[in-house]
């Protein structure tokens, strides 16, 4: 549902100031939403300081900083903290990205942090990701085959192999689908980017042979049409994939079994 | 409060098996109007600034009322299939539903009242 403005228990406030570390080193300010389920109060954004010299480059590095030194409340996801887990995306300075990849270099100014948009929030800078990884399931990311197994492998060829480059690499971080307008408004029904990304994936993998049955799984003016090629997904991507380009592929894929 | 699944929500009732015509069709109109629209604005200046007699004359031409036919027709239909797509954004349930009809109506109604005049004065 198209929204202009926030709900009223959503309005962002103004929050605590934290005091500055006293390390002695350089200084940068972050201003860091947060928002607790649990004690009734609107989000707000907090000031944090973190001591440039004694932290690492990347913005996660500061996130962490944060945590063990000034607030241990802080609350975001993270694991692998090198762009694979896909688990640390978050908008940082207006873009979603992953916090573990992007350094605190590529920003001027604050460094300002918020929740993928869009998205019910569990807490601070985690979204509730329920639905975005039931849609991924929904397209089927398996290989689905009716010939009987052979003995040994599934055989691909090199150039078939080739055609799978460029969405095997995505981690599922949801940026790209939190990016799409197309999917806030009609993230019920659009699967977004990324799903589309995986759905893609499996349609043009020369093994699978439910390609008929995806394609129409995807015959919807919501599921796969809702898609105007905005291309914020691939402007976004911070693994540097082009879902855009993928779900293009797949509605050449449409008209051609339809005219 | 309803105690549906994640993955029962995100399949929701499957898909409708359509949009792929509508999607083909706005790229068809679309490349149809890139043609005849730079065709119809030129001879429509041309006829501008005429006397009613003159500019009557010029739409009265076989070419220029087949012209302004298929730009009417073409041009509505474009329209009403694109602004479905802008309603079905954002609006939704009944209002979306109600929009939908209302824009089909006006696109036809616009349609039909366009070829009248052209027909009284072609013919
Ligand atoms: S396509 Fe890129 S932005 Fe989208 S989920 Fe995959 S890695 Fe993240
Ligand atoms: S921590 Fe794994 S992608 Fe950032």
């Amino acid at each position: 549902m198209v929204q202009f403005t926030l709900p009223r228990n959503s309005r962002i406030t103004t929050g605590k100031t934290w005091p500055k570390p006293e390390t002695g080193g350089t200084l940068r300010k972050f201003q860091i939403y947060r928002w607790n389920p649990d004690d009734g109060q609107n989000p707000r954004v907090d000031t944090y300081f973190v001591d440039l010299d004694d932290c690492g480059p990347m913005v996660l590095d500061a996130l962490i900083y944060i945590k063990n030194k000034i607030d241990p409340t802080l609350t975001f996801r993270r694991s692998c903290r090198e762009g694979i887990c896909g688990s640390c995306a978050m908008n940082i300075d207006g873009i979603n990205t992953l916090a573990c990849i992007y350094g605190m270099d590529e920003i001027k100014g604050d460094v300002k942090i918020y929740p993928l948009p869009h998205m019910p929030v569990v807490k601070d800078l985690i979204p509730d990701l329920t639905h975005f990884y039931a849609q991924h399931a929904s397209i089927m990311p398996w290989l689905e085959t009716k010939t009987n197994r052979p003995a040994k492998e599934w055989k691909q060829s090199i150039e078939d192999r080739e055609k799978l480059d460029g969405l095997y690499e995505c981690v599922m971080c949801a940026s790209c689908s939190t990016a799409c307008p197309s999917y806030w408004w009609n993230g019920d029904k659009y699967l977004g980017p990324a799903a589309l990304l995986h759905a893609y994936r499996w349609i043009i993998d020369s093994r699978d042979e439910a390609t008929g049955e995806r394609l129409d799984d995807l015959e919807d003016p919501f599921k796969l049409y809702r898609c105007h090629t905005i291309m914020n997904c691939t402007k976004t991507c911070p693994k540097g994939l082009n879902p855009a380009k993928a779900i293009a592929e797949i509605k050449k894929m449409m008209v051609d079994r339809h005219v | 409060m309803r105690y549906l699944t994640a993955r029962k929500r995100a399949e929701g009732k499957g898909a409708s098996g359509t949009g792929t015509e509508h999607f083909w069709y706005m790229k068809v109109s679309g490349a149809g109007l890139a043609l005849i629209i730079p065709v119809f604005v030129v001879a429509f200046g041309r006829a501008l600034g005429g006397t009613r007699e003159e500019v009557l004359a010029a739409f009265a031409h076989p070419a220029m009322a087949i012209l302004t036919g298929l730009v009417i027709f073409f041009g509505l239909r474009h329209f009403a299939a694109g602004a479905q797509t802008m309603i079905e954004d954002y609006s939704h349930g009944s209002t979306r539903r109600a929009l939908i009809i209302a824009v089909t109506v006006l696109s036809y109604g616009m349609i039909a009242t366009g070829l009248f005049a052209l027909a009284k004065i072609a013919l």
